[in-house]
């Protein structure tokens, strides 16, 4: 067991949330990518938490934070999906442009 | 973990091959639905290997949260804006997913050359007997208060903001006269939404 090997795996799983966010068509699917790169960031600071400050467990209260932090996210971002299909009645990230030029 | 180190590591191998397959499965499967079962799956993957790296308490709330509220507040939302349409497809849409595909495989593989080459000073310390709830208790109530109440004033101001977003626009017809007498929450009134309709229909 070592320390690398979750941060490998984190680092993996924080990648394909960034090809998720920029390649989705969907916008719930964008905020599902997401949450995918915050459970990499959670995951990269329980591994630290348990390999380089086991004795105070500081690592593990930034990830009850980020949780906290990550179900409001999820609640706004929802919520902004739900107006904006019923201005727009569509979910395509293409056609939402009305912030562009 | 009181457990052996081989069986660590091929739960660990299970874990994280299931992670990564599921988050895989997330961003590439075409039907939104299986994505968002395929998230709860890699969350309570992502629960597993927190117990592994001796976080009980964070396992349990990452179960509970991502799983129990998160996951299911976005097939909510699926369920809410479910329109089969097919998306009108982009004129040279492989290069924006070709570049993105190269730099997040360059970032990966910076990333693991940083981890593999990083000397990384571990800690001798076994983990704390009581456990890590204690240990997380404790911050919470004293070096860590101040964050610990603005994350619940943030969680209020979400709840708040996150009704008011959703909300509908205006009543519909039939029920706008007998709902006036009751107590209701003041929503817009008919003609500035028909006009900021109108306006956005001219635009």
């Amino acid at each position: 067991m070592q320390l690398q090997y979750f941060l490998i795996l984190a680092a993996a799983l924080f990648c394909i949330g960034i090809y998720g966010l920029i390649n989705s068509r969907n916008a719930v699917r964008v905020l599902m990518s997401v949450e995918l790169m915050l459970n990499a960031v959670n995951l990269n600071l329980m591994a630290f938490s348990s390999y380089l400050d086991s004795l105070t467990v500081k690592g593990q209260v930034f990830t009850v934070f980020v949780i906290a932090i990550a179900a409001a996210e999820a609640a706004v971002g929802l919520a902004i999906v739900l107006a904006i299909y019923r201005n727009r009645d569509t979910v395509d990230m293409e056609q939402f442009n009305l912030l562009k030029w | 973990m009181n457990l052996a180190e081989g069986v660590q590591l091929v739960s660990l191998g299970l874990l994280s091959l299931t992670t990564l397959a599921a988050a895989i499965g997330v961003v590439l499967i075409a039907n939104v639905v299986y994505s968002a079962f395929l998230l709860g799956g890699t969350f309570i993957s992502i629960a597993g290997i927190y117990l592994l790296l001796n976080g009980d308490f964070v396992a349990t709330a990452q179960v509970l949260i991502y799983v129990g509220a998160v996951n299911v507040l976005i097939l909510f939302a699926i369920m809410l804006v479910n329109k089969q349409q097919n998306f009108a497809p982009v004129p040279r849409s492989w290069v924006r997913k070709a570049s993105t595909a190269v730099v997040c495989l360059g970032l990966f593989a910076l990333l693991s050359t940083m981890v593999i080459a990083t000397p990384w000073s571990l800690s001798a310390e076994s983990a704390s007997a009581k456990g890590a709830i204690v240990e997380i208790g404790k911050h919470f109530f004293s070096d860590f208060l101040l964050p610990f109440e603005l994350a619940s004033i943030l969680l209020l101001m979400a709840l708040v903001g996150a009704v008011i977003l959703a909300r509908r626009e205006f009543l519909p017809d039939e029920s706008a006269e007998e709902l006036d007498s009751v107590l209701t929450l003041p929503e817009r009134p008919r003609e500035l939404a028909a006009s900021a309709a109108r306006s956005d229909v001219g635009r």
